[in-house]
């Protein structure tokens, strides 16, 4: 196993003066790799997203554990280096119509993560960003970039915040259910694209999500997680396999199967 | 764009002919003799006669209106009892000083009520959100003439800071084209003219100013936070922004949509409440002009005043609502 990009270490996390959130959690992503983070809604599954991202609500603290990236720790940094070091994250969010501002034209929301943190000009993070449209597969860019959100399709913003999230080389992304809000023949294609732009990158990739179909398409290792605890944490094949944990069985059983017509859960 | 704004002016006309007509009613249906004012208890009824025949007021109320309203229509809105000038004339006089008064007022609070709402954001959940939510709480519970009194007796008396009445300090002639003063003496770069103006304005603009920018930073701050709960806002502190840049660069515009709806009715308030903090700083217009003219029982000039109020309000309002326009683009090609 090659070096690890991400580890965390019993992270604990929970509401001020309220319930907990994350007990405990362990996990390391390997460099390249793709590492599912499994859960019902409400398991903690983004909130260790935001964790690592250094995004948490206004009234959730983390409140134990380690998390190392780039050989430093970040639990405990003090904001201005913590948002330095995140030159190396980015972020694959899950809804495409929030995630862009409605007021901005696309170009300037490409380009201002390049200009901010490669410290390039407006025109050579413009011709980036056309770079990385065609990367994704949008037609006609050059137009795509002088838009504004609400005069693309789903699909096409998805793609748009992809091409974002790799603009500058990341070691590591969060893809928080990067296909959840888009309709099944749309997820098809841009669950292969995430994963042919990890693997030409190399980057090493958080996908959290709670679709098994999709774990099994994309991650090399999976944690499935229950009320903010690790319940099993396994390599892709292992789980599939012979899940261990009555609560995995629980969720293989609730996934649908395409393959077996009437077997779906409704 | 352009027949929309047609439309709308359009759709102004029945509203004007309304008011107009309400107005007219009104000032002669209540109570008051604009005569009775002028002349001394007692005097010969000879003389009270001849007044009301002068001034069009023995005639039936429905003779009047037609009269009134063919010279309204020509841009004469007759003569002011009391002052004994022409109305328009008056008005026309008087306006600017309200414009320039409202504008400034309009800008301290947009400026004051942002930097509150901005402030408040940066600091949600945590000491700097209560101390806004309290500053704002307490400015709204003070109405704006309480404000202009209290400043007359804090910065004009005990603390002598600014001049407590006038528009400009009258010990020297100004000697400006137009009746647009501060704007006037800023272009021509006479800035100590400007300077003076600008203290003259000052108490009674903040006091015009405060309960709007509360108000602002009331509703810009609670759609600021809905804003930055989007996932726009987290992508942009992932990217590596600071949460001030992401406050001021992504949330403040989109912020600023609905704010502009439900404050925007509030800048119609800026200019009725010009007439009680002008007559508090004897500040020479329309406003001071108004509680006059109430007081005389000036019907002529009543009348002309109530009419560029309602211009005013609604030309503040056709402002807004294509100000939207031009703050989101969604609005834009539709």
């Amino acid at each position: 196993m090659s070096e690890a990009a991400l580890t965390i270490k019993n992270l604990s996390a929970g509401i001020a003066r309220g319930p907990m959130l994350l007990h405990g959690v362990s996990l390391s992503v390997a460099a390249g790799e793709v590492h599912g983070l499994v859960g019902m809604s409400g398991a903690g599954k983004s909130m260790v997203g935001r964790c690592v991202l250094g995004i948490l609500p206004a009234k959730v603290a983390i409140t134990g554990g380690s998390i190392r990236f780039a050989g430093q720790e970040l639990v405990g940094m003090a904001e201005r280096q913590r948002r330095r070091i995140g030159a190396g994250m980015a972020l694959i969010p899950q809804d495409p119509l929030s995630a862009l501002n409605p007021s901005r034209r696309i170009v300037s929301q490409m380009t201002d993560v390049m200009r901010l943190r490669l410290g390039i000009s407006p025109t050579e993070a413009a011709a980036r960003a056309l770079a990385l449209l065609h990367e994704v597969h949008i037609r006609d860019p050059q137009s795509v970039l002088r838009r504004y959100p609400h005069e693309l399709s789903g699909g096409m913003r998805q793609r748009v915040l992809i091409a974002t999230a790799f603009a500058c080389e990341p070691k590591l992304i969060v893809a928080d259910e990067p296909t959840t809000a888009l309709d099944v023949t749309v997820q098809k294609q841009i669950l292969r694209l995430i994963r042919d732009l990890q693997r030409s990158h190399g980057t090493a990739l958080l996908f959290v999500t709670h679709d098994l179909g999709v774990v099994a398409k994309i991650c090399n290792s999976v944690t499935v997680l229950n009320a903010g605890r690790i319940v099993e944490q396994a390599p892709v094949a292992e789980i599939f396999g012979q899940p261990r944990h009555p609560y995995t069985r629980a969720l293989f059983a609730a996934t649908p199967r395409y393959d077996q017509p009437g077997g779906a859960v409704g | 764009m352009i027949t929309r704004i047609l439309s709308r002016l359009l759709q102004a006309i029945p509203t004007l002919a309304g008011v107009a007509v309400l107005v007219f009613v009104l000032v002669r249906v209540v109570p008051g003799d604009p005569v009775a004012m002028m002349i001394p208890p007692g005097a010969d009824a000879d003389v009270v006669a001849r007044l009301y025949a002068q001034y069009g007021l023995d005639k039936p109320i429905l003779t009047q209106f037609v009269i009134w309203a063919g010279q309204a229509l020509h841009g004469d809105f007759g003569m002011s009892i009391s002052l004994r000038q022409g109305v328009t004339g008056l008005i026309f006089s008087r306006l600017p000083a309200t414009l320039e008064l409202v504008a400034f007022a309009a800008t301290l609070a947009v400026l004051l009520g942002g930097a509150l709402a901005v402030f408040g954001t940066r600091y949600a959940g945590r000491a700097g959100e209560a101390v806004v939510d309290g500053l704002t709480g307490f400015i709204l519970s003070v109405p704006d003439f309480l404000w202009g009194l209290a400043f007359i007796v804090g910065f004009g008396v005990l603390l002598p800071l600014f001049p407590i009445s006038g528009r400009n300090d009258p010990s020297y002639s100004l000697g400006l084209a137009s009746d647009f003063i501060l704007t006037e003496s800023f272009l021509r770069l006479r800035w100590g003219v400007t300077a003076d103006i600008l203290a003259h304005m000052t108490m009674p603009a903040v006091a015009l100013a405060l309960p709007l920018a509360a108000m602002i930073a009331r509703v810009l701050k609670s759609s600021l936070a809905e804003q930055m709960a989007q996932d726009y806002a987290l992508l942009s502190r992932v990217k590596g922004f600071s949460r001030w840049h992401v406050i001021v660069a992504e949330a403040l515009r989109n912020a600023a949509i609905p704010t502009v709806s439900l404050t925007g009715v509030q800048v119609t308030f800026l200019v009725g409440g010009t007439v009680l903090i002008e007559k508090i700083f004897s500040y020479p217009g329309i406003g001071s002009l108004a509680i006059d003219a109430v007081v005389n029982r000036d019907l002529p000039l009543i009348q002309g005043l109530i009419l560029t109020f309602a211009v005013l309000f609604i030309l503040i309002n056709l402002l807004l609502d294509f100000s939207y326009a031009l703050l989101d683009p969604r609005l834009r090609h539709g």
